[in-house]
This record gives C-alpha cells, structure tokens and sequence, in this order.
C-alpha cells in the first residue's frame, strides 16, 4: 500500500511538477547540457541557447543558465558562416555573460574563457582591421582565465587552437600547438566541475585538434 | 480500498489539471518573410520553442491561465502578447517588427566615402590609407586614389569635380585646417603636414556634404584623431629623407595618455643620389614636433588635445623661362603652429556633445630673386625682370570654436545643430623695386549656425536635411545653405541622392587685394548607387554641379564668373576573387568649364582631366614576410593655356593652347617585416622601400610660359622617380598580432 502510494505521489510530483524547483532546474540544465556536443554538430546550437536563455530568465538568480546561453550564442556565431552576422550574434553572447557576470557576483574563469571567445568572433569578422581591439581583448581574457582557476582546462585548449590556426611564420603551427592542446587533455583528465552543472565541454574538441596535429 | 480510489482520483484530477497543450504558429518579418531562430516562450517559465527555416514553431507547456507569451531575434523589437490557455491547442502567428539599428539601417552615400574602423563595413579602413603604394604614406595621397579627384601633381590640395585645390576643405576633429598641407613652392605639389597613423576615422566627401560643415565649394575631407593607445611604447626610425623618434605613455588605469613625436627632416643625402631637375641651393631641412594627450572623462567622454610645430627651410633655383642666362631662386622659410583640442561627452541617454577648438599660426618668408650664371643678384628695370626679385613675408592665424549638440529622436533619428566661430586674421608684407614695405591685411569674423535632421522612416529609408547659415564680417553679409539627402536600401544595395549648396569666401589672396568680393556659391545633385559586403564593393555615382558667382580679376574684380560640372565615377573593389589579393579600380569621367578669374570665357580648366582611373593592387606574401603594394593610375591630358593681356581690345585672349600628354604613373611598395611571429620579441621592426613612376613615364602637369609668350615650358616633377627606404622600430608593443591577425 505504502509503496503504491509513494509511487502516485512521485508519478503525481513528477507530471504536475511538484519536484522542488532546484530539481526542475538541475534536470532542465541537465538536459539542456547533455546536448551542447549533438547541438554544435546538428546546427541546433541557437535552439539549445534559447533554452538555456528561458531558464535564465525564470529562474532569475542562477548564472549558469546564462553562462551556457552565452557559450552555445558565440558558439551559433563561429558555425554561420554569414559573417555579416557574426558581431550582432556576438553582441548578444556578451549581453548574457554580462548577465552571467552579475548573477555570479563577478568575473570568474569560465565567464573570462568565453569573453575571450566573443573577442575572437569580433575579430575574425575583419582581422587586419580589429586585431588591436579585438584580439588583445581575446589573448587578455585567456590569460585572465588562466590566472582565475590554473586547473581550468578551457583557456589552455582556447589558447592550443589559437596556436593552431596561426600560421607557423608567426610562431604557431601544429607543433607549438600540440604540447598545448595535450596539457589542456591532461587537465581535463584531473579536472573537478564546480558543480554537477558546472562546465565541463571542451575534451572532444582538445582531443580533435591533437588529432588533426598528427 | 478507499486509498488507492483516493490516490488514482488525485493522479486523474492532477492529470487533467496539467495536461501538456501544444502552442503552435508562425512567425515572420512584417514584409511577411518567415524567420529562422525566433525563440518563443511563456514568460516566466521553462517552456518554449524556436522556429524553423520556415517560421513555424510548436511546443508544449505546462502552463495554464492567462500567460504571456513572448517571441525574440535579434534586430527585431521583442513581441509579447497576453493570451489565455486552456488546454486546447493554441494557434499564434506573429509577426516582428525590425528594430532601428545604426548598423544595419541605410547610411547616406552620395558623394561620401567612409573609412574607418566601426562595426559598420566601410569602404576603406583606415590601415588602406597608409597602404597605398602610390601614397607614400599621405593621406591625401591616399584619398587621390578614389573616383571623384584629380592627379594633380604641381599643386597641393584635393581637386574634385572641377573644383580647385582650395575648394576642398579639410577638418580634424570637427574644425577646418587652414594649413593642412606644407607651405606651396612653385610647381611642386606639397605633401601634408600630419602623418596617417594620427587618424582613426576618415570621410571623404566629393560633394553634398552635411550642414555641419561649409566654406567648401567642392567637397570635405574630414579626419577623427585616434583615442587613447592600446598601450605605452617608443618608436625610432630612420629614413632616405631623415629621422623620427617618438614616445606614447599610457596611464596605467587606461584613463589617460601621453605621447611626443619629433621628425628631422633633411634631403641631402637623397638628393645627391637622386638627381633633382631644379639647383637646389638649400636642400630641404624640416623640423617637426607634436605633442598629445588625450584623458577619458567618464564612459563615452574623451578630451583629445594635439599640438603640432614645424619650422622649415628650402631654396631651389630653376633657369628663368624669359632668358637664356638668367635664372630664378626661389627660397621659402615657414614656420607652424597648430593646436586642436575637442571634446566628446554623452550627456544622459539621449543627448551627445562634441565640443572643438583650434588655433594655427602659419608664418612664410619667401625670397625671391633674379640672378646670373654665378648666382650673383641682378638689378634690371627692364619689364618683365623688375619685379621679379621680391620678398615676402606672409602670415596667417585662425582660432575658431565649435559645439555641436545631438538629440536622440525615436529610434535611431538624431537631429543636431550647433555653431561655429572662426576669427582669421592675415597679413602680407612685400617688398620690391617699386613697393617698400607694402603691407596688406585682412582680417574676419565667420559665425555660423546649423541644424540638421537624421529621419529614419525605416531601416530601410532615410532623409538627411540639413540647413547652414553663415556670417562673414569682411563680406559684411550672410547666407543660407540648405542640404538634402535621401537613402534607399534594396536588398544589399542602396540609393541615395544628395543636394546642396554651398558657399565659400574667396581666398585670402583675392581679400587682400580688393573689398570688391562676395561668396561664391556651388550647388551639387548627385545619384549614386553602392552596394558593400565583406568581399566587394561596387559603387556608381552621377552628379551635376553648377558654379555661380565665381571670383574674376578681369575686367573687374567681381563675382560674374561660373562655371559647371558633370560627371560619372564607378568604384570597385574586390578582397574574393584572387586568393589573398586586395583590389580596387575608381574611375572618373569628368565634363567641366568654368568662367573665373582672368579667363576669357568658359573654358576647361587646366586642372581637369576628363578621364582618370587607378588602380591599387595589396598582398601579404606570408613565408617571406612581406606586403606587396602596387598601384596604377592614368589619366588622359590636360588642357593648358597662355593668357595675354591685349591692351588694344582691354582684353585677355588665348593666344596659346593644347593638352599635356596622358599621365602614367606605376608605383611598387614593400614592406618587410623580419620579427614577426617572434614570440616575446622586444623590438618590431618594419622595412619599408617604396618607388613612384617605377616605368619611368614622362609626366608633364602644365606649360609655363614666357612674358611674350613666344616660349612654352613644361611643368615636370623635379625628379623622374621617388624612392623611400626606412626602417622602422618600436619598442614595448609586440606587433605581431598585428600583422599575423591581418593576414589570418
């Protein structure tokens, strides 16, 4: 009897979303975040930060919801290849880090590691003319990232793919930037999320560029 | 029993009490176009969708009640829209209305180029201006390669559209410039005075510029100084032509900021490598120092001062064109001084300032003098050799002020207006055989005021109206000068058209010599058509201008000249087509006659040719690490002319006239730039080596000719070619992000 009732409570709970609300959000996040790697691959990146966007804005005091908006909306704005709409999707990433920066009570390295990556939106729109804008906003904010939390892998590997992409006549190259990306690989092999909601992307894309290194 | 009745009844009443209903719809633009990535919502809740390639959204919620349901894109007003749901399925179409956006919304482009570093795409950027070979890092240099100007090589100044070298202005945050160039020397073209790398933003306007600015007859080109320094370092360089230092602090709150320059400019050695056509008996030496600061005042506020000294000395001496022994020595020594200070706060939400004063000082000492083969001074008192020893010594001062407010109307319309002050005070000294001492002044107070509007109808459509009243205490009367301009977009292209008219006083030469003078006036109608993407930019422009009461000498000093002006210019520039190659054609065709001065009717005049195109070619060659720049320009002839005075009929005729040869001028750059990709270097070094009229083409702007008129001279450049080599170092910024991100 006891065990029938429990379960029509939790079947009742879960359909009329009586869980406490710190439940609803974690599963919403949860789900929400198990999609980040699929979304950039589906192109299906925007839908996931208007997700992510809508628990921000009813939740009103969790800054991850707006972190992960902020990620997946630079994110949207690398994979279009239509640059004449890169700054517009990059001014609105910044609108929800500012958001995320607020909430969090401050800058920390993860909302550093992807003001780095809206610089570098900014800047590959017309490189020769916003480098010095730009560009040193995006090196300054990794090197921020790095200083903030130096077990944080994610301004390693942002920093191993700017390397990367640089030709090696200006000192970058797949050989710079291997021992990079491999120490990025190492941290995150050590690395501990904050939370259960904490970021944790950014493995597979460290692992892709040691490969494309090879 | 009665528990689990209990429990299932509560499951049902709870079931149905929730039950997920569907939230379907479409949405499109209010052009009725169906729009991607709209995200949907029920305000205050998790629950929400986004719309598919053809606008259609569905989801499901929870919610029940009266909600609000909201839908967001970007560059759209945000749409929400009370609605009450009840379970069943619930159907909303919505349509999004186009946010006013300054970068998106049309921009008035007749008769203006924009080069600058904003978000909006520009047709230059400013790293264009002092990457044009043919330049040799001047900025006119650099504006000369787009449609609408003039090759004109024996003067300074911006001839556009018919117009002359003193028909175009040119501003530095907000007020005009009166010596912008280095002072003239005979039949040679000066460069300006201010390097390239001062300036952030620059328009270029061949005509229907805005009601801000006046005293212009052809066009405008107008300069915005850099802000602070993205941080401190040192410079050296040392060049063909002499040697630079400077130094550039940065506060270390990045409030503020310093910097001194100083430039050493000494000709020998080149010229005695490079053959020069006239002896020059002082080879140019030239000082020059500038100073800044610029200190932040809040957020959007920022004080720029510049202050800028030049002294310099030079003395040619060239055969005299009416005899065969004699010769002529010219030498000229200027002294300048100019200092600009502005200021640009947002005040409130809806108000701008932009606040600027300047004061130049300008002193030329000129000598000139008859000599023989020795260069011993000769005295002859026979026409035309007696007046041809002189002195004189002329100097100009301007202080002027200006304010100008912006006022926020819905969306992105603006309207502004403001006014200027300008008190200009000149005076000549001469002496010859038969004046001692001859002194000429003039001096006026131009006030005016203005207003101008920014109407956005849409993103799409736009008018500029705009209306300018001036005041010049020497012509003791004003004028009224309205401007117009409309812009369409169509698609990625746009339309605009433009007209105006403007005023202008006659220069200073003319005021100083006769009280008899009014404004002459200039009315402008362009067309023109652009369309811009990151790739290309392809621009046409139509424009007729008509000039009434330009100045005479003859018969009488008075404002019975005109004259007119039509043309066609086509731009084109292109970054896609050749893999890491950056192009751009301009040409110009130019139909104009004008009726001023001592002509003795409506004729072309010599500074106009009708057809000029150039051609500039950039590419950075990444393993070598160099730049490439070429450029290419022709022109057809120009017309030249002898006046002569025929006392009989008390008339000017033409008692000569041709056309020059067709102008060719191909110019190489280089730049070498060892240290980069050097991680951590100290140091960056650039090498530069740069050469005009690489082929050698003879050029020839003008004819000279004698008193009587029996012999005709060629105007040529002093030297067939120009070659610049320089090494340039600084210190404590690491380049290299430089180079490296614009060739990315």
């Amino acid at each position: 009897m006891k065990r029938i009732f429990f379960t029509a409570v939790t079947i009742m709970m879960a359909v009329t979303g009586a869980f406490s609300q710190s439940d609803k959000y974690e599963g919403a996040m949860k789900t929400n975040i198990a999609q980040l790697d699929s979304g950039v691959a589906k192109g299906t990146i925007s839908e996931l930060a208007n997700n992510f966007e809508r628990i921000g804005n009813a939740e009103k005091t969790q800054w991850l919801p707006y972190y992960y908006a902020a990620y997946c909306t630079v994110m949207a704005s690398y994979l279009n290849p239509d640059k004449s709409k890169t700054d517009e999707t990059a001014d609105k990433a910044e609108a929800f880090i500012t958001k995320a920066e607020q909430l969090a009570g401050g800058e920390n390295s993860e909302i550093c590691v992807i003001k780095s990556m809206i610089a570098s939106a900014h800047m590959m729109v017309d490189p020769q003319n916003r480098w010095q804008q730009y560009g040193a906003a995006s090196s300054g904010n990794i090197e921020k990232a790095k200083k903030m939390d130096p077990t944080n892998p994610r301004p390693i590997y942002l920093d191993g793919q700017s390397k990367f992409y640089t030709p090696e006549q200006f000192g970058g190259g797949k050989v710079v930037a291997k021992p990079v990306l491999e120490k990025a690989l190492a941290m995150f092999a050590t690395f501990k999320p904050a939370s259960s909601l904490a970021p944790v992307w950014g493995k597979a894309s460290t692992q892709y560029f040691i490969n494309e290194c090879n | 029993m009665r528990q689990p009745i209990f429990i299932l009844l509560l499951i049902l009443i709870s079931m149905t009490g929730i039950g997920q209903q569907t939230i379907s719809g479409k949405i499109k633009d209010n052009k009725g176009r169906p729009l991607a990535s709209v995200s949907i919502s029920i305000r205050g809740s998790y629950d929400g969708g986004t719309s598919d390639s053809t606008g259609a959204f569905s989801f499901k919620t929870t919610e029940k009640g009266v909600q609000t349901v909201t839908a967001s894109s970007i560059g759209y007003n945000p749409f929400e829209q009370s609605v009450t749901l009840n379970g069943d399925v619930f159907i909303i179409n919505i349509a999004l209305k186009e946010e006013p956006n300054e970068l998106k919304a049309v921009v008035v482009t007749a008769g203006t180029f924009e080069a600058g570093d904003s978000k909006r795409t520009t047709v230059l950027t400013s790293l264009d201006v002092v990457t044009t070979a043919s330049a040799n890092g001047d900025v006119v240099g650099a504006i000369k390669t787009l449609p609408g100007t003039q090759q004109v090589g024996e003067k300074e100044g911006l001839f556009i559209r018919g117009g002359s070298g003193e028909e175009a202005k040119i501003f530095i945050d907000g007020t005009v410039v009166n010596n912008f160039f280095f002072s003239n020397v005979p039949d040679i073209g000066s460069r300006g005075r201010f390097s390239p790398f001062l300036f952030k933003g620059t328009v270029f306007s061949s005509g229907g510029y805005s009601a801000l600015y006046g005293q212009a007859l052809s066009g405008a080109l107008i300069l915005e100084t850099i802000d602070l320094p993205e941080q401190s370092s040192a410079n050296i360089g040392i060049s063909t032509v002499g040697l630079s230092a400077g130094y550039q602090q940065l506060a270390k709150n990045k409030k503020s900021s310093w910097g001194l320059n100083y430039n050493y400019t000494n000709i020998s050695p080149y010229f005695k490598l490079v053959k020069q056509a006239p002896d020059y008996f002082k080879v140019p030496v030239f000082h020059s120092g500038d100073g800044n600061f610029r200190i932040k005042t809040s957020r959007t506020g920022i004080i720029k001062f510049y202050g800028y000294f030049n002294a310099s000395d030079l003395g040619l001496r060239r055969h005299d064109i009416d005899s065969a022994v004699l010769k002529n020595a010219f030498s000229i020594n200027n002294l300048n001084v100019y200092g600009n200070l502005s200021w640009k706060e947002k005040l409130g939400k809806r108000w701008k300032l932009n606040m600027g004063a300047s004061y130049s000082n300008n002193i030329d000492k000129i000598a000139n003098e008859l000599q023989d083969q020795h260069n011993i001074q000769q005295q002859l008192f026979t026409v035309p050799y007696d007046t041809k020893s002189f002195n004189l010594r002329s100097t100009m001062d301007l202080a002027q002020v200006k304010a100008v407010f912006e006022r926020r109307l819905k969306g992105i319309s603006a309207i502004r207006f403001g006014g200027e002050y300008l008190h200009s005070k000149d005076r000549t000294i001469y002496n010859n055989k038969y004046v001692n001492n001859g002194i000429s002044d003039v001096s006026d107070n131009l006030a005016a005021g203005f207003a101008e509007a920014d109407i956005y109808v849409t993103n799409d459509l736009a008018a500029k109206a705009g209306i300018r009243a001036e005041h010049s205490s020497i012509l003791g009367k004003a004028n009224l000068a309205p401007r117009f301009s409309l812009a369409y977009k169509i698609g990625q292209g746009q339309f605009s058209a433009a007209y105006g008219i403007f005023y202008q006083k006659p220069e200073r030469n003319y005021l100083l010599f006769s009280n008899n003078f009014q404004y002459q006036q200039a009315s402008h109608y362009i067309l023109n058509y652009q369309k811009v993407s990151r790739e290309y930019t392809i621009r046409a422009e139509v424009f007729y201008k008509k000039y009434n009461d330009l100045i005479k000498t003859f018969p009488d000093t008075s404002n019975a000249g005109s004259g007119e002006a039509k043309g066609l210019e086509i731009f084109w520039r292109d970054k896609k087509t050749f893999k890491g190659v950056d192009y751009w054609v301009s040409y110009s065709y130019l139909d104009t006659k004008r009726d001023y001065l001592n002509y003795p009717r409506a004729l072309q005049p010599n500074f106009a040719a009708n057809h000029t195109a150039s051609l500039v070619i950039k590419k950075f060659i990444t393993s070598w690490k160099m730049q490439f720049n070429g450029s290419y320009t022709f022109t057809t002839g120009r017309p030249y002319y002898n006046f002569m005075y025929n006392s009989a009929g008390n008339k000017y005729s033409i008692t000569d006239q041709g056309k020059t040869i067709n102008y060719n001028n191909l110019s190489l750059s280089v730049n070498y730039l060892p240290d980069i990709g050097k991680t951590n270097a100290k140091k960056f070094v650039v090498w530069v080596l740069s050469v005009t009229n690489v082929l050698g083409n003879n050029t020839v702007y003008n004819y000279n000719y004698s008193y009587n008129g029996q012999r005709k001279e060629a105007v040529t450049p002093p030297a067939r070619r120009f070659i610049f080599i320089g090494c340039f170092i600084s210190f404590g910024v690491d380049r290299s992000d430089e180079v490296i991100n614009s060739n990315l």
